[in-house]
């Protein structure tokens, strides 16, 4: 257990923004700024990445009628149709994980954090990482 | 190669290569399936050629149409993965215990902390820590013992389909219970056609049915399952109606009156019709394991270790591989490269205990 400890207090910090229920189960992270963040990057750009990663996901939750199509159409075709063709919440998520990857080139590594996709997190929470030798 | 599939602490069996995962005991849907194929086999062995003759040639092709509907929304149900959420690495476990996310105090262990979130409907719902996956449950997501994960949105662990029913899967459940329970009352009804039909030819009624054995034992287990089916279909309808899950409704949890509380349905859109088409038509989330990812073998954590991360080698932490040409089935085209300390590498730590 000491090695943990140590991997995660020396030298390198992680976060996790949790998600925020108050408006039920849609994807929502929590739009606040980690005190583990102060004085590393600005407030507003962090919090304006987070606002953006939740825009994403409310699109892809969103009820439209494409979506209504998308999913009338692979039901007709008994969900055979979703085999080949991506569907509106996958091109959803994709979008948000390159989001996070170009945000990570271009202003989140150069300060020493690295945003990781909330995908693999089952969207509980996004995992930041912050190297402390900086 | 290893693939995460392969490394996933879950109870579930995988076939094709993580491309489908069904409950660990699928004995149960082994037999609905065989019964459902031989109920209709016998219908289209011994019904359809008379009924076709007799009335009218399109009957054994509905007949196959519903059919061939059943057989790929139970396939449909059971395969898929019905939102099994991933398992809270160490990372995050230290997190947790350190970080005040909680309401409870930081003495309390981990296992018995809660998390309360006050929703804008005013609802209260606590978060408990889930000891097995080592996550705080979010709302409505529940731990199956039979599957041994947490499912989101999780409705019920079906034996029948040998899976658990939740979010990712619900809709292929609901639409297995409608057609089928189509596919049933179609072939009970044209056996009762059919031995009606070939009594007026014959003498007596007892002749018809000496004729026609199987049309007699097709429809004692039609007459049977019919019941439950639609019983069953109709109870979905209505949850799906009010926007509910079986779990939600076995627990009694939006009727309880407590005092001071509102206790409606926070998650209701409202209306039925909109409960209806959320729940059938709204969108659906990729499944969030990933299961054809391949895992690297965990032999730069000593390289992590030493040289630690900074920016240059926090690239190697997560590695995301953009390859087109693999696309897996859900199309996330993108391969995790696992974490230093995650999945495998937890089990090079002291197991920790957190019963």
């Amino acid at each position: 257990m000491e090695d943990t400890t140590r991997l995660t207090s020396e030298h390198s910090i992680k976060l996790f923004i949790q998600r925020d229920y108050s408006e039920g189960t849609a994807v929502k992270f929590q739009e606040r700024f980690p005190p583990e963040l102060e004085g590393k990057i600005d407030r507003s750009k962090f919090i304006d990445i987070i606002r953006h990663i939740n825009s994403i996901y409310a699109e892809a939750e969103a009820l439209s009628c494409k979506t209504f199509m998308e999913n009338c159409c692979a039901c007709l075709t008994g969900y055979l149709l979703l085999l080949c063709m991506p569907t509106h919440y996958e091109k959803c998520a994709k979008r948000a994980a390159r989001y996070i990857s170009e945000e990570n080139d271009r202003t989140l590594n150069p300060k020493g954090i690295f945003m990781i996709d909330p995908m693999e997190k089952g969207l509980r929470c996004i995992e930041v990482c912050i190297s402390s030798n900086r | 190669m290893v693939r995460k599939w392969e490394i996933i602490e879950s109870k579930n069996r995988f076939y094709c290569d993580g491309r489908c995962l069904t409950g660990r005991n699928i004995g149960v849907f082994i037999l609905a399936l065989v019964l459902i194929i031989v109920t209709s086999g016998l219908f289209f062995a011994f019904d359809c050629p008379y009924l076709a003759n007799r009335l009218h040639p399109a009957i054994p092709v509905f007949a196959a149409i519903i059919f061939l509907t059943v057989i790929c929304f139970i396939f449909r149900t059971a395969c898929s993965d019905p939102g099994i959420l991933p398992r809270g690495t160490s990372d995050e476990i230290l997190y947790l215990e350190r970080s005040n996310v909680s309401n409870s105090p930081q003495s309390v262990a981990l296992p018995g902390r809660t998390i309360e979130v006050q929703m804008s409907s005013g609802h209260v719902i606590q978060l408990k820590f889930c000891s097995t996956c080592k996550i705080f449950r979010p709302p409505r997501v529940s731990h199956c013992s039979l599957c041994d994960a947490c499912i989101a949105n999780f409705d019920h662990h079906c034996p029948w389909v040998g899976n658990c029913v939740g979010l990712r899967n619900y809709r292929y459940f609901y639409l297995f219970l409608f057609s089928l329970s189509i596919l049933c009352a179609y072939i009970f009804a044209f056996n009762i056609t059919h031995v009606v039909l070939r009594a007026q030819e014959k003498p007596s009624f007892i002749d018809a049915i000496r004729d026609t054995p199987a049309t007699v034992v097709e429809a004692i287990i039609c007459f049977f399952s019919i019941w439950s089916i639609v019983g069953l279909w109709g109870y979905h309808t209505y949850l799906i109606c009010r926007s509910i899950t079986t779990n939600e409704d076995i627990k009694n949890t939006w009727n309880a009156s407590r005092p001071g509380m509102t206790m409606k349905n926070p998650y209701s859109k409202g209306h039925s019709c909109l409960n209806c088409f959320s729940i059938l038509c709204g969108p659906l989330p990729p499944s969030f394991l990933n299961l054809r990812a391949i895992v690297k073998p965990d032999d730069h954590i000593n390289m992590t270790r030493n040289a630690m991360m900074n920016t240059n080698n926090a690239q190697d932490l997560i590695r995301y591989q953009h390859e087109e040409n693999r696309r897996t089935n859900n199309n996330r085209v993108y391969t995790t490269m696992t974490h230093p300390y995650s999945e495998r590498k937890q089990n090079s730590y002291p197991p920790r205990d957190y019963v």
